[in-house]
């Protein structure tokens, strides 16, 4: 059982980590246009003509 | 006429000259408008940033105030191809976007605490049935405390503060009970941990406060989303009136920057922006958005006119007085003020069952308690059990059972057109057994439209239609929209009140009032017939053309009012205007229950009288002379192009030219209001199996985890059959 010491803290942090990234993203604004994030990839006019002729 | 256009009340200003501006767009559909308009403003100098969010339909603009200003904005905009309208937001949006965000974050860390307590737990149920020794669990046990009592502590806050202010005011509502359930299911666990004992409830109380936040968070998701496209649609629609400088200067301001004093100039065809009494020029108005009146008013100098009007005839220059100041405007805010103190009366569907609940289960612990004490069970065991049904019973179910169905069916009456301004009106609609309607505006189109021109030469008639394009009248609006070509002819010319005329195939043609057009003698007979409609004369080459325009009832009235009256509702009309316009509207629809000439205080007296007579009043009405009667009904609909103060008073507002959404919402209503006892039936059932289980003490930490969220899974998945296209 000594593997416990280390197997729950590590699952904790896990899902720590997990929960302060949903809060960052929430406090940087991603939740806030959620259509418009879906349409903003689409347009490559940022690539350059040659790179996209390759 | 020079004329500037003033929209400082839209423009927040920031430090050394930065500015800012929201402004809703019409006509973003794809993912290219996102590009062409932002990279579109940010190349005009002085602007420092465009941000369009697709969601909302919704530009944020920066800009330094020395290089550009905001009329130049957004006149760059209808450049590029879009109408962009001011945008000034709400408090009440800033407020619902901060809880909406406070929501969302207790929702994160309730669903963290809750996976890793569940983790936790099973590892416990699992050791419980084979080799775990003590000390593991023991440790488990504190570990879960460790998560659980701090996550709770934080997400539990929006329960525990409404169950305060609940309790403060002297009432119950569902947020009491799940606080003390919550409170008892933590304060026993850490207890019993401390006693190494066998069941802790840390998973139970953290997975309740989860299932009950993401409810709480759809159910604020939900208005949010028709507050927004409400917004949106109140900016598409506002109105600019144009302001007398002391200079003599024209400045183009919205309505909502004006204040009691200032002059303005009415022209003809305009809608009268604000209050006030008319001090130069004298005109015909059009009341009927008003008073219902169809008949128009003549109006000189020291009449008052109310906002919404609309100006016929000629210019007229108006004092802006302050609002509640004439007597309509006085008798309407005196009778709006009596009616919302009543409305505030009717109590909620679940705050009835909470009312209902709370004591019961309460009690019910209570006797538990003494129950085992009295058959010989020592004082932990007997608190042990109680507070086990406590937890049973802690109304997950029940606290989801109605805002779930609330949620799915706003969204299902969202998407046929009928926008709910309040949470509690799908209740209301669904009891409803009388329909009141207004006539001008609600029966009727908001719009005059030309009558059958079955015997008018198609020829003539789309000639006529092309000259009116050339009018402000507002009849002539009416017979623009039949014109196919959609270019006027060049060379028109406007006779302000008295008709247009301009050459046309060599020869003079003239569209307008009899006498205008020379034909006034024959013009009499024909106008008789048909008593409130308006005729518009035409005359070209030899030609005479008299066509009728009028209120007409939309398209699909008859049909929705018999459709009604099938499944059983009372309709009534109520009108402002004369007996002689209400009587064929109501003969068309065949509805025998009319009164006509009404002012606003009857028309709510004969709300009251019908209120204590039935179970639910609903008045759909457009009118400022409305809103009243919007106010006093048990609930109201209004359509879109109803005044300010009607919207403002009306529990939903419905889209389009037909008038179906009142029938869509209705039945709406009552199949969701169906789904809502169902789903009390269900948690009450899932209460009567669970509790005895409780009562008689057999209830472990697995049992419970299993039949809370079962139960909540039921409700939740009966309320999506609330999801049906209307």
């Amino acid at each position: 059982m000594n593997v416990l010491i280390y197997l729950v803290p590590m699952a904790l942090l896990l899902g720590l980590t997990g929960l302060i990234a949903f809060l960052w993203s929430l406090k940087s604004g991603q939740y806030e246009d959620l259509d418009g994030a879906a349409i903003r990839i689409l347009p490559d006019d940022d690539i350059s003509p040659e790179n996209k002729r390759e | 006429m020079a004329e500037t256009l003033d929209l400082s009340m839209f423009v927040e200003r920031g430090e050394a000259g930065a500015a800012h501006m929201t402004l809703a767009l019409e006509g973003v559909a794809c993912a290219g408008c996102i590009r062409k308009i932002e990279s579109g403003l940010i190349k005009l100098p002085g602007v420092i940033d465009a941000r369009l969010n697709f969601t909302q339909r919704r530009l944020a603009v920066d800009w330094r105030d020395d290089e550009i200003n905001a009329a130049r904005i957004i006149a760059a905009i209808e450049e590029i191809g879009y109408r962009a309208h001011p945008f000034a937001p709400e408090r009440v949006d800033a407020d619902d976007d901060a809880e909406a965000k406070r929501l969302l974050k207790c929702v994160a860390v309730a669903g963290f605490a809750a996976m890793n307590v569940m983790l936790l737990s099973v590892s416990i149920w699992a050791g419980n049935v084979s080799d775990m020794t003590q000390e593991t669990r023991d440790l488990f046990h504190w570990l879960s405390a460790l998560i659980a009592l701090p996550a709770a502590a934080y997400a539990g806050q929006p329960f525990f503060h409404s169950a305060l202010r609940a309790i403060r005011t002297r009432s119950l509502n569902m947020d009491v009970p799940i606080s003390v359930g919550v409170t008892l299911a933590l304060g026993l666990s850490v207890f019993e941990t401390a006693a190494h004992a066998t069941h802790a409830y840390f998973d139970s109380a953290i997975m309740l406060l989860f299932f009950l936040l993401c409810g709480r968070y759809l159910d604020l998701a939900m208005r949010r989303k028709t507050r927004l496209f409400a917004g949106n649609l109140a900016s598409l629609k506002a109105e600019f009136a144009h302001r007398l400088e002391g200079s003599g200067e024209l400045v183009r301001v919205p309505v909502a920057a004006l204040h009691p004093g200032e002059r303005l100039l009415v022209r003809p065809g305009e809608r009268v922006p604000a209050d006030g009494t008319v001090i130069g020029g004298s005109s015909a108005i059009d009341d009927s958005l008003v008073t219902g009146e169809t008949l128009h008013r003549t109006v000189g100098a020291g009449a008052t006119i109310y906002a919404g009007s609309i100006n016929i005839s000629g210019a007229l220059t108006v004092r802006v007085t302050a609002a509640g100041v004439g007597t309509l405007v006085e008798e309407i805010e005196e009778l709006l003020q009596k009616a919302t103190a009543a409305k505030s009366r009717t109590v909620r569907l679940a705050d009835r069952a909470a009312r209902l609940y709370a004591p019961v289960v309460h009690a019910m612990a209570a006797l538990t308690a003494l129950g085992w004490l009295a058959a010989g069970a020592s004082v932990h065991d007997a608190i042990v059990i109680a507070i086990a049904v406590l937890i049973i019973t802690c109304p997950c179910a029940i606290a989801l059972a109605i805002p779930a169905v609330q949620v799915v069916a706003a969204g299902s009456l969202f998407r046929s057109g009928v926008i709910l301004n309040s949470g509690d009106a799908i209740e209301r609609l669904a009891v409803v057994d009388t329909v009141v309607f207004d006539k001008t505006g609600t029966l009727t189109l908001p719009e005059p439209q030309i009558e059958d021109t079955a015997d008018i030469d198609p020829d003539v008639l789309e000639r006529a239609a092309r000259l009116a394009l050339s009018s402000r009248h507002p009849l002539a609006a009416a017979l623009a929209r039949a014109a196919r070509e959609r270019s006027p002819y060049p060379g028109a010319i406007e006779e302000p009140g008295q008709g247009v005329r301009a050459m046309i195939d060599g020869s003079e043609a003239r569209l307008g009032s009899a006498g205008f057009c020379g034909v006034a003698e024959e013009a009499q007979g024909a106008a008789a017939p048909r008593g409130d409609a308006s005729i518009i004369t035409f005359v070209h080459a030899g030609k005479v053309a008299r066509i009728a325009i009028r209120q007409a009832l939309r398209e699909d009235a008859a049909a929705v009012v018999s459709a009604l009256r099938e499944r059983g509702l009372r309709i009534m009309v109520l009108s402002g205007d004369r007996p002689e316009a209400v009587a064929p509207v109501a003969q068309a629809l065949g509805v025998g229950d009319w009164r006509a000439g009404l002012t606003p205080t009857e028309k709510v007296a004969i709300i009251e009288e019908l209120k204590s007579r039935s179970r639910g009043v609903l008045m759909v009405g457009d009118g400022l002379n409305d809103a009243p009667a919007l106010a006093a009904a048990h609930v109201s609909l209004s359509p879109i192009t109803a005044t300010h103060l009607a919207q403002a008073h009306a529990d939903a507002v419905f889209l389009g030219d037909r008038l179906d959404p009142v029938l869509r919402a209705l039945l709406g209503a009552r199949r969701a209001r169906s789904l809502m006892l169902q789903n009390l039936a269900l948690a009450a059932a899932y209460n009567a199996l669970a509790v005895p289980i409780a009562v008689a003490g057999l209830i472990t930490p697995l049992i419970a985890a299993l039949a809370m969220s079962g139960s909540s899974l039921l409700v939740t998945l009966n309320a999506l059959r609330a999801r049906v296209r209307l």
